[in-house]
């Protein structure tokens, strides 16, 4: 990746963070903790990876993108507002009555949502049947969905895992969001994941490990990901809940559904530096 | 025309030709493609008619992620696990995404026969009757299900159809002229002193209680409630008003069915004594189906017995 690309990209995650919080703070609480560590995820599938058009969302033959991990659609808001799929001012709406952003993303109310989901576990399943429809229609589109690593407890995860590699959907690339924590713990201490690799290897997939907060790894995860054949990847991103903002990060054991005040507003975009 | 075929084979017969017509139509199954009569459809469309395997869940979700790519998949199983086993996937990823995904299950209520209580669905009509947007519908023989089909091709929505697989003991709805309108009750017998309100395998066991009670002197309207969701209250409430009591006649449980959607229909707007034919709160049993319709009373002469029962009431 060139230096410029990569200085780039990694600025545009800290946009993101800034407007993710800003949105977040508005309202004084959200899921700030899983939304802050996939963005670098997000960016790098949204102003690299994919081929999407916000002047026309429902595109035909567009990459899409399932966030299994409903919870994050703040984070996915931030991107899309930023990408002018819609007003930036919605922002602002995030969780107040009658808003077009919704907690949990919602594909029949935000443009550029391609996937209602928040019931974890159902949407990395319904990311199966888009890329099984892409396969059909043969508009060689790439599908694309992020997990949580708590929500791969759920069953249904491992059912649409074994069916997605016995159909050999090759172009469809899943992302774990390692971020290590769930709601109540560790996740190696609720109900632990380790080996995960092994796991999704032994359900038939190309598996690769990233740092999730280096958008050159997470590129060259994608890019490798792309050239295999006869196998869905699954791409896990070591991540860091609440990444960006040094309280928050701080407060990783326990920052899935928090409060942001004013004034906890206030310090984290000031942290994250301005956006224009 | 469809007298004497199974009611499974006429879905999986529309269906073909609908796939031929269609190539966004689709059908799933979880490991009872066999059972449910679309095993062929795997044939002639290899690349339409798929087999998730026996995770109904999935089959679920993959319908909706289908379907946000402009399919129309037709999603198969015996009731119990198309309904309540998927309840949180029909609820979600089908019905509250706004997923045009058609949920087909088979053998409703004690029709499970020798697969017993854990194939007995006495819950299903009330785990879908409660998810929002949802239509349900159940018909009384391949003849219906026939005139039926072209209407829910054509609607744009989740249905849940609850399919009895065999072919009916009698069929009804063999007149040329029977026009099929979803949404719509049909009056099978017009009658004064009682209304019966059926659906599936009870409508012929109705129309023989009805036939019992003219002996008596008494006369019975029979009207088949086809579609349980909506129900069609116009009809229902037009009916009582003349009748002034109804008896429910259900394959189902008495609580979350058809006796309890019309018991609130009558509530608001016209209160009339009920009575409710049907699996009276418990959990189905081994068994074939005279004897099961005869320990649950569900036959005829149950329902004429609840029907001389709620006039006395009147």
């Amino acid at each position: 990746m060139e230096r410029e690309v990569k200085e780039q990209l990694k600025d545009k995650c800290r946009q993101i963070r800034y407007l993710t919080i800003d949105e977040i703070g508005e309202l004084g609480v959200g899921h700030v903790g899983g939304s802050m560590s996939i963005v670098d995820a997000l960016v790098v599938l949204y102003y690299r990876a994919m081929n999407v058009d916000p002047e026309n969302p429902r595109m035909e033959g567009r990459d899409r993108l399932v966030l299994s991990k409903g919870h994050a659609g703040p984070a996915l808001y931030a991107v899309l507002a930023d990408k002018g799929y819609f007003d930036r001012e919605w922002l602002y709406t995030l969780n107040k009555p009658n808003t077009n952003l919704p907690s949990h993303a919602d594909m029949n109310r935000t443009p550029g949502v391609d996937m209602t989901t928040g019931s974890l576990g159902q949407g990395f399943s319904c990311a199966v049947g888009v890329a099984l429809g892409s396969r059909i229609k043969g508009d060689g589109a790439y599908t694309y969905a992020v997990i949580g690593d708590g929500e791969s407890d759920e069953g249904l995860v491992w059912e649409a895992a074994m069916y997605a590699a016995h159909k050999k959907l090759e172009r469809l690339i899943a992302f774990t969001d390692y971020n290590k924590m769930q709601i109540d713990g560790k996740v190696a201490d609720v109900n632990a994941l380790e080996p995960l690799a092994d796991k999704w290897r032994s359900f038939g997939w190309n598996v690769y490990e990233a740092d999730g907060h280096d958008v050159e790894a997470i590129d060259s995860a994608i890019t490798l990901a792309k050239t295999q054949k006869g196998k869905p990847s699954m791409i896990l991103l070591h991540t860091w809940k609440g990444k960006g903002v040094s309280f928050l990060e701080e407060k990783w054991e326990n920052n899935h559904n928090v409060e942001i005040s004013p004034e906890m507003r206030r310090r984290a975009l000031e942290e994250l530096g301005e956006v224009h | 025309m469809y007298e004497t075929m199974e009611m499974r084979a006429v879905l999986a017969g529309l269906l073909k030709e609908e796939m031929r017509r269609d190539e966004t139509v689709m059908v799933l199954d979880a490991d009872l493609a066999r059972a449910n009569g679309t095993l062929g459809l795997q044939q002639e469309f290899p690349e339409r008619a798929l087999d998730v395997g026996i995770a109904e869940a999935n089959m679920a979700c993959i319908a909706a992620g289908l379907s946000s790519y402009g399919f129309k998949p037709f999603i198969f199983s015996f009731c119990p696990f198309v309904t309540r086993r998927i309840c949180d996937q029909a609820a979600i990823s089908i019905a509250y995404a706004k997923r045009n995904v058609k949920i087909v299950g088979t053998d409703p209520g004690i029709s499970a026969e020798l697969n017993g209580g854990t194939h007995m669905s006495v819950e299903d009509v009330g785990v879908m009757r409660s998810i929002p947007g949802m239509v349900i519908f159940e018909p009384v023989d391949g003849d219906q299900l026939a005139k039926a089909m072209p209407e829910i091709f054509a609607y744009e929505g989740p249905v849940y159809i609850r399919l009895f697989r065999k072919a009916p003991a009698q069929s009804y709805f063999t007149d040329p002229e029977y026009r099929f309108q979803l949404m719509k009750a049909d009056v099978m017998r017009a009658g004064t002193d009682v209304t019966l309100f059926a659906t599936g395998i009870e409508a012929g066991e109705a129309m023989k209680a009805a036939a019992l009670l003219e002996k008596e002197g008494t006369s019975a309207e029979v009207i088949n409630v086809h579609t349980l969701k909506p129900v069609d209250t116009e009809t229902a409430i037009a009916s009582v008003r003349k009748t002034g009591c109804a008896v429910s006649c259900e394959n189902h449980n008495v609580v979350g069915g058809l006796g309890s959607a019309l018991a609130e229909a009558f509530a608001r707007e016209y209160p009339v004594p009920m009575e409710y034919i049907g699996i009276q709160d418990h959990f189905g049993e081994v068994g074939r189906m005279p004897f099961l319709m005869e320990k649950f009373r569900m036959r005829a002469e149950d329902i004429a017995a609840a029907a001389k029962k709620v006039i006395a009431k009147k």
